[in-house]
């Protein structure tokens, strides 16, 4: 194992972090505060409580996900783009690191950030709406599985990505939209019989329902299946990255 | 003394179809500079490539210092060092950062005093708190070449060096190299431009169509392959050659007032002494008389034209 090599990846896209404040955690806790404004505050006041707890506080673990999701992809999916891009990716292929040190330092440091990041916007959302967390090693570990399955589905789309708007399509299409539509801002019983169902496929609702009963003990589907599910999610990935990694790097001619 | 570096068979054919190599071997020394010299597309950067793990090979080994560039990897690459051609660098990073985590990522724990070391040799020391962006195409160089330096690699690869870079800066930059090999280093460099492959290398290697047409001792090279031309400058101009004079294939230039022998400076005899007897038999008398050795320039010209 080069830990040196892990460090000096890790630290460099650390300090990538540092160097980037405004876009990497000012402009996401930005846009928190902002639902909660319109959603919290302006709309949430004429919504019911849900399961007994305040509209406010029942869009705070969504929001967190939403965050947590589209950061992790981001972050790392633009950490191994970014270098192949404009070249420098030569001194990464020509070091004495295995592929599996490369995932492990560019992926940590991505989770690493969105789960920074995940506990600043929990910070912010407490100053808007009374919070409590009933299971906080729940809330742990649910933030952890997440943030690491997601960047790892981001590292994997930055070595997949050969252009600017590939590396934007899988964010933008798919993840975006299965977020909000995966019970961030509602409770899947509010659905209608079918598209009750029909999110269920919808493995974002999985995360969110999870990270939702760790905040409050109430949740859509039953916590056990959240927890296999993102267990499941971080297989597919780990899979995939294996598979890759057996197939040559996608990296070298 | 064993080769550092050894190259079998190595071949490479991309997923294009396009045969980059053609089984090239290759061994060498410790402590020499070797300049491929190839035109563009001939292979170069590929073969560079291979052994620094760009490029996967098609087929054949390269052995760094016992270990396999591909088995072995981590052993092989620990001890290289790569200086691409093109200036990919790190825009938004300071040189001092850059370099330290070059240094890392080849395995090496931290050494301030080292890195300090490098900076000062390629003269970046004073820009070492300076973003990489901000700094000149050259000291870009610089920094890639300092990038390659700070894990203390054995062998050095230097793809183009020069290329881009003004006459100065060369200058500088071929300084640098043989200052690092006078450090113990290993240094292969490409380059298209034969003037640095003659002023730098101990030996040259010719690379054409991907396949490695001659490797020899710079020396030996031009003695052997140099021809020698005998130019002799005349009272006055002649129309044309004599009948007399057929026989040793001479050229009439400037309007006839040169005549240029050429001639092989190894062969057992020159024919200059018959030359010259037979000219002053004809009564043709000359003011001046030089002669030059054919450049590096000129046998790859020839080399590469006799293989289309």
């Amino acid at each position: 194992m080069n830990f040196h090599a892990v460090r000096a990846i890790y630290v460099y896209e650390m300090a990538r972090a540092f160097r980037t404040l405004l876009q990497s955690v000012v402009s996401p806790v930005i846009s928190t505060s902002l639902y909660f404004v319109v959603f919290g505050a302006a709309i949430g006041s004429r919504i019911d409580e849900i399961n007994g707890v305040s509209y406010g506080a029942f869009i705070v673990p969504g929001l967190i996900m939403l965050s947590l999701l589209t950061q992790s992809l981001t972050n790392a999916s633009f950490g191994i783009y970014f270098p192949k891009f404009v070249g420098t990716i030569y001194e990464v292929l020509s070091a004495p690191v295995s592929f599996i040190e490369v995932v492990i330092a560019y992926v940590g440091a991505a989770a690493t950030k969105s789960i920074i990041l995940g506990l600043i916007i929990l910070g912010t959302a407490s100053l808007f709406v009374p919070l409590r967390i009933e299971h906080p090693f729940v809330m742990l570990t649910f933030l952890v599985l997440t943030a690491l399955t997601f960047s790892l589905f981001g590292f994997i789309i930055g070595i997949w990505a050969d252009s600017f708007e590939k590396l934007q399509l899988v964010p933008l299409l798919i993840i975006t939209p299965l977020t909000f539509l995966g019970g961030s801002f509602y409770s899947i019983d509010m659905l209608p019989p079918f598209w009750r169902t029909a999110t269920l496929f919808n493995p974002v609702v999985y995360l969110v329902s999870g990270f939702r009963w760790s905040f409050y003990g109430v949740s859509d589907v039953s916590v056990w299946i959240s927890l296999a599910m993102t267990g499941l999610f971080l297989a597919i990935c780990l899979t995939a990255i294996w598979w890759i990694f057996h197939t040559g790097w996608r990296l070298k001619s | 003394m064993a080769p550092i570096l050894k190259i079998s068979g190595l071949s490479k054919v991309y997923d294009s179809g396009f045969t980059a190599l053609k089984s090239v071997d290759l061994e060498i020394d410790k402590g020499e500079i070797f300049a491929l010299l190839g035109p563009n597309g001939a292979g170069k950067t590929t073969l560079i490539s291979i052994i620094c793990g760009l490029v996967s090979p098609s087929g054949g080994t390269v052995v760094a210092d016992g270990h396999d560039v591909i088995r072995d990897y981590r052993a092989a690459r620990a001890m290289i060092g790569l200086v691409p051609q093109e200036l990919t660098t790190d825009s938004f990073e300071t040189v001092w950062a850059t370099v330290s985590f070059s240094r890392g990522l080849f395995g090496k724990p931290k050494n301030p005093a080292h890195i300090e070391k490098v900076l000062k040799a390629l003269s970046l020391y004073d820009k070492r708190d300076s973003k990489v962006m901000t700094l000149s195409g050259g000291m870009k160089r610089r920094v890639l070449i300092a990038k390659a330096l700070a894990h203390e690699p054995e062998i050095l690869f230097l793809d183009e060096p020069t290329a881009g870079v003004d006459v100065e800066l060369r200058r500088d930059m071929w300084n640098v190299v043989r200052e690092l090999r006078d450090g113990g280093v290993t240094i292969i460099l490409t380059t298209h431009y034969i003037e640095e492959a003659e002023e730098m290398a101990d030996r040259v290697g010719i690379i054409n169509k991907g396949e490695l047409m001659l490797v020899e001792d710079k020396a030996e090279l031009m003695r052997k392959l140099g021809r020698k031309q005998l130019r002799l400058t005349l009272h006055e101009p002649l129309g044309a050659l004599p009948e007399a004079l057929a026989d040793h294939g001479l050229e009439l230039g400037k309007d006839g007032t040169e005549i240029v022998y050429t001639y092989d400076s190894q062969g057992e005899r020159t024919g200059i002494t018959t030359l010259l007897s037979d000219l002053s038999q004809n009564g043709i008398r000359f003011k001046d008389l030089d002669t030059s050795q054919s450049t590096l320039e000129e046998i790859f010209v020839n080399l590469v034209r006799n293989q289309q």
